[in-house]
């Protein structure tokens, strides 16, 4: 469970949210919702914990995030805005080199996880070749394979077809249906009656 | 084979040997000012070996120089910096594979081509040995001191300035050291004491800097 008590975040001298409070339980899903510059990757980025807050605790089982960091990092997949992938290296590379830095062998291989994505063309093309939307798939093949119980998704479908954004949106629904955690930024709702979902609102605090 | 730190040192190398022309860039410019001073000298051997050392020492350390700005930019600029602050492995061992990838493709090669160097300076062979030496021990000081640099400006797009401004007064007692080792050769005086001075800054730096990189690289992702 991820318990967020009064974070307040600011960027640059300026305040973006003040004493946030929320919680995410497995099963659940929270939509990040703001107008642009409102915070939500900074939230996003906070909850990592890449940047701190101003003021409150993130909590991860209870216990502060600052506290339990190399546990937490194992629990948790970010995607962000960059994709995280090398040009010069093909996708199946990039991917391998995820596999081994995460030590995840339990999860599906990085070949698996491109079939998942529907990518397996690509496997051997260096990712400067791809295009924007490929790319984005690459970057959420690592999703399947980092076992990861809270994935934090920063605009995952931008850039994404149609196609690509149902497989991501059944992706999201297995992570959720296996007792996983999702927090999300994005302008286009799920839709997922199962599982429980809410919404934070940012751009409120002046 | 499987560990993070051996994934991490394998990818680097795999880049660098991929884009030859960065790999290439300082040990060409090391070469190229080398081969311009002995022109320059206008073929006096005797004053080739006096300033000998000194030019292949201060070529060495800018061509080192030019490499640091991109040891953490790329990763940071494309998120996979991003994606290492978050691996459950510790950051220090990571720091650790890169700098050690980033030794074999720059400072390895330097090393390699200075005692041709030395040669084209007409110096003779026990000070080449010796100014092998000291680059061999200096050029991994240089990659660890410039990683803290680089992590420190690894924000700013156009940071070549104050990026050597940070570094090169860190490198001079280096430099200062490994020149005295090499002129006390040169005039047949014992030289133990300048190398374990030397080899006292590369413990030192190898101790600390890892953690000092990771420390600056959290600091600076978190902005």
């Amino acid at each position: 469970m991820l318990e967020a008590q009064n974070i307040t975040g600011s960027r640059s001298e300026q305040l973006l949210f003040r004493d946030l409070n929320f919680q995410a339980l497995p099963r659940e899903i929270i939509y990040v919702r703001g107008p642009n510059g409102a915070g939500k990757t900074t939230l996003l980025r906070m909850l990592c914990g890449l940047v701190r807050p101003d003021s409150g605790t993130i909590f991860w089982d209870g216990v502060p995030i600052a506290d339990c960091e190399s546990e937490y990092h194992r629990a948790l997949a970010y995607i962000g805005h960059d994709n995280g992938i090398k040009g010069d290296m093909t996708a199946l590379e990039n991917l391998q080199f995820f596999h081994r830095i995460y030590c995840a062998h339990s999860r599906p291989s990085p070949t698996q996880a491109l079939e998942r994505l529907d990518t397996s063309n690509l496997a051997h093309i260096p990712c400067r070749y791809l295009s924007a939307g490929q790319k984005r798939r690459v970057a959420m093949a690592r999703l399947l394979i980092l076992n990861a119980r809270l994935w934090l998704l920063d605009e995952p479908f931008s850039g994404l077809d149609e196609s690509a954004r149902h497989i991501v949106s059944d992706l999201v629904a297995e992570h959720l249906g296996s007792d996983g955690l999702c927090i999300a930024t994005s302008h286009q709702p799920l839709d997922y009656e199962q599982f429980g979902a809410k919404e934070i609102n940012l751009g409120m605090a002046s | 084979m499987n560990s993070p730190f051996m994934a991490l040192l394998r990818r680097d190398l795999l880049l660098a040997f991929r884009n030859p022309g960065d790999l290439a860039t300082p040990v060409i410019f090391f070469i190229v000012t080398v081969t311009l001073f002995s022109f320059a000298a206008g073929g006096d051997l005797e004053m080739l070996s006096t300033i000998g050392p000194g030019v292949v020492w201060s070529a060495a350390l800018l061509s080192a120089m030019l490499s640091l700005d991109g040891i953490f930019r790329d990763d940071y600029e494309d998120g996979t910096l991003e994606q290492m602050l978050l691996a459950p492995s510790a950051l220090t061992v990571l720091v650790f594979a890169k700098l050690l990838a980033h030794w074999l493709s720059t400072g390895l090669p330097l090393i390699a081509v200075s005692p041709v160097l030395g040669i084209l300076m007409n110096l003779d062979s026990d000070v080449i040995l010796i100014l092998v030496v000291t680059i061999a021990l200096s050029t991994p000081v240089f990659s660890l001191v410039g990683a803290f640099g680089a992590a420190l400006v690894v924000t700013q797009r156009k940071a070549g300035i104050l990026l050597s401004l940070l570094t090169l007064p860190l490198c001079i007692p280096v430099l200062i050291f490994s020149v005295l080792a090499v002129a006390a050769t040169a005039s047949q005086q014992p030289v133990g004491g300048h190398l374990s001075l030397l080899c006292a800054f590369l413990v030192f730096s190898l101790t600390v800097a890892p953690f000092a990189v990771a420390g600056s690289l959290r600091l600076m992702a978190g902005d």
